[in-house]
């Protein structure tokens, strides 16, 4: 039987259109690539605020005690132990310790759960997550009735405070329930970006007047998935598809610091052995020897030419002034300032491993 | 969006978006408006070594936008005598004005009559219209 392809609209798509966005299926879903142009678009990020539809991401809403209902070894984190109000960041693996995709966990209540996930995952994450909760655990896909809308900059708790009573209560990884312009939504402050920022989860009917009403302040500027993608690499974070892939274990992303080892969870097992044999390839950071990018696809080779590994992605990064690069490479490679060149058969530029984030001077904490 | 494309009239053109204007026997040559808009923010440009002897339509530069790599073709054959060195330091020239400080590089012509294979100005805007459809 043929499969049709659809190509989801976020509630905000005539917003995007409105502002003149470039945009750009990603996922499944028509996305605003840019607005202004990517390197406007940064130094909004950085210096400022910037506003991101991400109604494209997935929310599921599961009700039970963590470790009865099976949630807890879904997520390589302990969940069962969050305080309410706060999030977590994890990793779902299938049984040979692949990631299948990473997540955000928000404790609503004692024995009520917000799981969000990457827009092109929604429909095999659902169905991984509802194969591994007990029989009569409630789940609910909320992904297309959830709207969420990212505001991320240096400047975003202050453009919020008039529209947000209560913002400033927020702590990094926390959320709370707030009337946004006076309409109930889940805003936490986790970020992406590596700046302060918030992410407000509203009705999908009542996004444009969250929107409009934020945009409203001539500090805000909208922003699209292209900066949104530079400003990850610059902070060093994975992104699903590149970093993470159900082939890639959360020990070769460099997700140790995510696994709880003294819980069980669904490829535990697969995880352990590869730990234990401990000659598993690593991912590494580098910057380009000049203002050339090194691009997803390219091989990475040590200073004696030898293939070594390849680049999961890479840009230009403005706050560095440089290309930069995060990629697999051969156990034993990955050494920090050593000089490792990328390209192809025609062309090698150098850079050099190094630590991350490419970018310190984020707002992120603060 | 073809509206808004600038498009000098007296300038020749190609498929890819390449722009040529052609003085005594020299083409100083660069990418098109609408070219230097689908690449987005260009972050560095290989250029050619001077001297360098191009085929038309053969790929002899590189530009890099924040998003990809692209491949920039020579619209006629020659040798390069001069490259736009500003373009190292500051590569968003190109974005900024792609017509006149963002030139990438100047040709000594060896085959005039290869311009009866390129577009006018006018044939330019129509081609637009159509790979806009």
């Amino acid at each position: 039987m043929p499969t049709e392809t659809v190509i989801h609209n976020t509630p905000l798509a005539g917003e995007h259109a409105a502002l003149g966005a470039k945009m750009v299926t990603f996922g499944g879903w028509n996305m605003p690539l840019q607005y202004a142009g990517i390197l406007a678009e940064w130094e909004d990020n950085r210096k400022r605020c910037s506003i991101f539809d991400c109604s494209h991401m997935g929310e599921f809403i599961i009700c039970g005690d963590a470790v009865a209902c099976g949630l807890d070894r879904i997520v390589t984190q302990t969940i069962a132990d969050m305080p309410v109000l706060t999030c977590r960041y994890g990793v779902m693996l299938n049984d040979q310790g692949g990631v299948i995709d990473d997540c955000i966990v928000y404790r609503l209540t004692g024995e009520a759960w917000m799981m969000v996930v990457n827009a092109a995952n929604i429909a095999k994450d659902a169905a991984h997550v509802k194969a591994h909760l007990s029989g009569n655990t409630p789940f609910r896909d909320a992904s297309f009735e959830t709207a969420k809308i990212d505001v991320q900059g240096p400047l975003s708790r202050d453009v919020l405070k008039p529209l947000v009573p209560g913002i400033e209560r927020l702590s990094y990884y926390g959320f709370e329930v707030l009337d946004v312009a006076g309409i109930r939504c889940i805003v936490s402050r986790t970020g992406y970006t590596g700046e302060l920022g918030y992410e407000i989860y509203c009705p999908w009917g009542q996004a444009v007047e969250i929107w409009r009403r934020i945009l409203k302040d001539p500090g805000v500027k909208p922003t699209g998935l292209g900066v949104r993608d530079v400003l990850r690499i610059e902070m060093c974070y994975s992104l699903y598809g590149h970093e993470l892939e159900e082939n890639i274990s959360p020990l070769e992303a460099g997700l140790d610091k995510f696994i709880d080892g003294n819980k069980d969870f669904i490829g535990k097992e697969a995880v352990l052995r590869q730990k234990e044999a401990g000659n598993h390839r690593t991912v590494g950071y580098f910057v380009s020897g000049s203002r050339k990018s090194p691009r997803a696809g390219h091989t990475l080779y040590n200073g004696q030419g030898r293939a070594v590994g390849t680049v999961t992605s890479g840009t230009f990064s403005a706050g560095l002034n440089a290309g930069v690069g995060i990629g697999f490479v051969e156990k034993g490679e990955n050494v920090l300032e050593k000089k490792i060149l990328f390209g192809d058969d025609k062309t090698k530029t150098e850079g050099m491993m190094t630590r991350r984030p490419f970018y310190k001077n984020g707002s992120l904490k603060k | 969006m073809s509206g808004a494309v600038e498009i000098i009239d007296h300038y020749l053109y190609t498929k890819d978006h390449e722009w040529i204007n052609i003085e005594d026997n020299t083409g100083t040559v660069g990418i098109t408006d609408y070219a230097q808009n689908a690449l987005g923010d260009v972050t560095y440009i290989e250029l050619p070594k001077e001297g360098t002897e191009v085929e038309q339509f053969e790929q002899f530069v590189s530009v890099e936008s924040v998003k990809a790599a692209s491949d920039i073709f020579s619209p006629m054959s020659g040798r390069v005598t001069e490259v736009n060195r500003a373009l190292q330091d500051d590569p968003g020239l190109i974005n900024k004005d792609c017509y006149e400080k963002g030139w990438i590089a100047k040709i000594e012509i060896t085959s005039s009559e290869e311009a009866s294979s390129l577009m006018t100005a006018e044939d330019y805007r129509n081609y637009l219209t159509t790979i806009e459809q």
